[in-house]
């Protein structure tokens, strides 16, 4: 594993997830994630999402199916040999995820806690090699100046970056990322997507991004994969969503109004101008 | 708008549900039962005037003694006594605070295997059900009058209180940090350390320090069935009547506890 740093591509066969209360969060879910693909998973809520990026680092347990990461199944590993894969896997969450006690510094440090022993961790005597590579990616996210504040002194936008460079510092090989701009106000939720794509770019990182805003999700992949009931039901380029296709994922409503609001208000906030699609001026209060 | 004005007119009265019983006949004969209760209950109560005549005279005497505080007189046997609980406090709540946090690790759901729970939530249960004085009185049958039993009674009564406590504060954790730490392949100890500690710290911090106290007033209860400390001159000074002593020993209690009280809201503070 440590020789080939070949971006490993992502396998996802069959895959059933039944909870205890008997719901089936997935069933039969399967497709392939390639090298620096950046897949957008979209779906209303309930339909099995967060479970399946779950499902992919086993923080919750498949009740059938197969993962592969490059050659490694994923579902056949012991706890320790878990550990090890979940290393390759790097995380974003919804409302960030950082431990709010511990400072800016020290959660990016946890990126590297599959990698270190124990006592390195305990007394946060890491290799320089990790204090260097967390410094950087503070860097890159324009953190820099903020690294020994609290995670909970940070905006949710500046905390949501903290979260970016905890999971680059683990020198992922895939990207799993639960609704990064959740709690996160337009602007805000575009320059974090914007980054999320970047940095899997610069890397060749693939990525699996759970978001809901199918306007966004549309904007910042290459490829929808869209999930009903523990389905996929859609699973193509973006400019193939129109209303029959959202119809089948979402149900039935009236979608011509889909880009206008979004977008009339992520416009007013950010002003950055790029966006090609700009919508219809704002009919929210139409419908 | 105008079709608003159309709908009939909302009814203007509204009382909450009733939130517990529904059935108004039986909610009105349980509270009636209850009450009536209450009432033979007080009136079993037998009070025999004399005697509470008598008592609050010596009663008085007490507080006379309260107001009039001898420090004087048996300093030394009081300077010993404090001495004596204060280190057996302290010890006590270090060698308890130890023991619990293992023990409150291994009690909390979210992060011990079933087997480890058991056993640690079955430690906490017995611990909790021994009043103190109970187990002061076996610890002075097993190793004699003195501090050490003391010590002993109060070190395993604070790991029924701080495990316990500990264990539900673990219970509680944000758990998106701990799987966000769970993701990057932590180990148990590094998610311990990482997820639940920085988490956990400042309720540990409050209740090791609330323990401190409530030891403090525990070991003067503890010597009155001979386990040393400034109970055990608190007791000898009722006894022998000295109640203006017993007065300074109550006073010096109470100030030692209020500072306790005041120095574990600054260091609480500075923990969170």
């Amino acid at each position: 594993m440590p020789g080939s740093r070949n971006p490993a591509m992502l396998s996802v066969r069959n895959l059933v997830k039944t909870y205890r209360t008997g719901d089936r969060a997935l069933d039969d879910v399967s497709f392939d994630v390639a090298a620096g693909q950046v897949v957008g998973l979209i779906g209303p809520s309930g339909a099995g999402k967060s479970s399946l990026i779950r499902c992919v680092n086993r923080l919750v347990e498949p009740s059938g199916g197969s993962v592969h990461l490059g050659e490694l199944d994923i579902t056949a590993l012991s706890s320790a040999e878990l550990r090890r894969a979940r290393r390759r896997i790097g995380m974003i969450f919804q409302e960030y995820a950082l431990v709010e006690r511990l400072s800016v510094m020290e959660n990016v440090l946890s990126g590297r806690l599959g990698y270190v022993p124990f006592w390195r961790s305990c007394t946060r005597r890491y290799p320089e090699r990790d204090v260097a590579q967390a410094f950087a990616l503070l860097e890159r996210v324009g953190l820099a100046e903020h690294a020994d504040k609290r995670a909970d002194a940070l905006s949710g936008g500046q905390r949501q970056r903290v979260g970016i460079a905890r999971a680059l510092e683990q020198d992922p090989e895939l990207l799993l990322v639960d609704e990064p701009t959740a709690s996160l106000d337009p602007k805000t939720s575009r320059q974090i997507m914007r980054l999320i794509v970047e940095v899997c770019a610069e890397r060749r990182l693939p990525a699996i991004i759970n978001i809901h805003d199918v306007v966004l999700a549309r904007r910042f992949t290459e490829r929808l994969i869209g999930l009903r009931a523990g389905r996929v039901v859609f699973d193509g380029p973006p400019d193939a969503i129109d209303e029959s296709v959202l119809t089948t994922i979402y149900g039935d409503e009236d979608w011509t109004t889909m880009d206008g609001p979004a977008n009339a208000v992520a416009d007013g906030a950010s002003g950055d101008g790029d966006d090609g699609d700009d919508g219809v001026a704002p009919v929210a209060a139409a419908t | 708008m105008s079709d608003v004005a159309a709908r009939p007119t909302p009814p203007t009265r509204w009382t909450r549900p009733p939130v517990l019983i529904r059935r108004r006949w039986l909610r009105r004969t349980l509270a009636t039962l209850a009450v009536l209760y209450l009432i033979a209950a007080i009136s079993t109560v037998e009070v025999n005037w004399t005697r509470v005549a008598e008592g609050l005279e010596r009663g008085w005497r007490f507080v006379q003694g309260f107001l009039a505080p001898d420090f004087v007189t048996r300093w030394n046997d009081i300077r010993q006594g404090l001495i004596e609980s204060l280190t057996m406090t302290l010890t006590a709540t270090v060698a308890g605070v130890l023991l619990s946090v293992p023990i409150g690790v291994g009690a909390a759901r979210n992060l011990a295997p079933a087997p480890v729970y058991l056993v640690c939530r079955a430690i906490v249960a017995v611990s909790r059900s021994l009043q103190e004085i109970i187990v002061a009185i076996l610890f002075v049958a097993m190793f004699g009058f003195g501090p050490f039993a003391g010590f002993l009674t109060l070190a395993f009564a604070t790991i029924g209180f701080l495990a316990k406590l500990l264990a539900e504060a673990i219970e509680d954790i944000d758990e998106a940090q701990a799987e966000a730490v769970r993701a990057t392949g932590a180990s148990w100890l590094q998610l311990v350390n990482y997820a639940v500690q920085p988490q956990v710290m400042p309720r540990l911090a409050g209740l090791c320090l609330y323990r401190l106290d409530i030891n403090f007033r525990e070991s003067a209860v503890i010597g009155i069935v001979g386990a040393g400390g400034i109970g055990a001159t608190l007791n000898t000074a009722i006894d022998r009547y000295e109640f203006d002593s017993a007065g300074a020993i109550l006073l010096i209690i109470i100030v030692i506890v209020m500072l306790a009280e005041y120095t574990s809201g600054i260091v609480r503070k500075a923990f969170s």
